[in-house]
């Protein structure tokens, strides 16, 4: 049964990826490419966790809690340079 | 495989549900008409969908695997912690560049408050 799923979840996930790269190359502020990075990112980990029900391996979760960490730090320096016009003060 | 039938038709649920309201969020991204509705889909909608998916997984690599696993538990708190935070500072600097709203729209956003509009 999940033979038959994940190939269908794993679509959708890739349709839901082709949705955010496309606000996020269009997009009409700044602030919506940000959004439609942060949505990809969040995206990218739910198709690595599914990847790594696929392959039947625990250590691609790794890389998921990275990709995580990594989208929330990138989206809080964005939108804390647009703010105040400087990352660190 | 050692999964019973039930629990791997619950997997298959909770796998299935999560891509299809990760994909609602994420054609609402795509499809809403300007920056504050937008900001709905993926910050709510997203978050729950790949908390079902993590869930799923979470269960399946419990019962089938050796132990429990761990990693999903953490992506899934540091994902519900984090998601309010980006959401909360993408509208922020949308509200501090002036981003319009839908004309249409009945209580448009205020300017920001005094401590920031002085800087």
């Amino acid at each position: 049964m999940i033979d038959f799923v994940l190939p269908i979840a794993l679509g959708l996930f890739s349709l839901s990826l082709l949705m955010n790269l496309f606000r996020l190359l269009r997009g009409p502020d700044v602030v919506d490419r940000i959004l439609g990075l942060d949505t990809l990112n969040i995206n990218a980990i739910a198709v690595i966790v599914l990847a790594g029900i696929a392959m039947d391996s625990r250590l691609i979760f790794e890389a998921a809690l990275l990709i995580a960490l990594m989208g929330f730090i990138g989206t809080v320096a964005m939108t804390q340079y647009l703010v105040r016009g400087d990352v660190i003060e | 495989m050692g999964i019973p039938v039930w629990l791997e038709a619950v997997i298959a649920i909770l796998l299935l549900l999560g891509a299809l309201v990760a994909a609602l969020g994420s054609l609402g991204l795509a499809r809403m008409p300007d920056f504050y509705m937008r900001l709905h889909g993926p910050t709510k909608a997203s978050t729950l969908g790949v908390g079902c998916t993590l869930l799923g997984s979470l269960l399946y690599f419990s019962v089938s695997g050796e132990g429990f696993s761990v990693q999903e538990v953490l992506i899934t708190l540091f994902l519900f912690v984090t998601a309010p935070v980006s959401a909360h500072m993408m509208a922020r600097a949308a509200l501090h560049r002036r981003v319009q709203a839908v004309a249409k729209t009945t209580q448009p956003p205020r300017e920001l408050g005094r401590g920031e509009r002085n800087k």
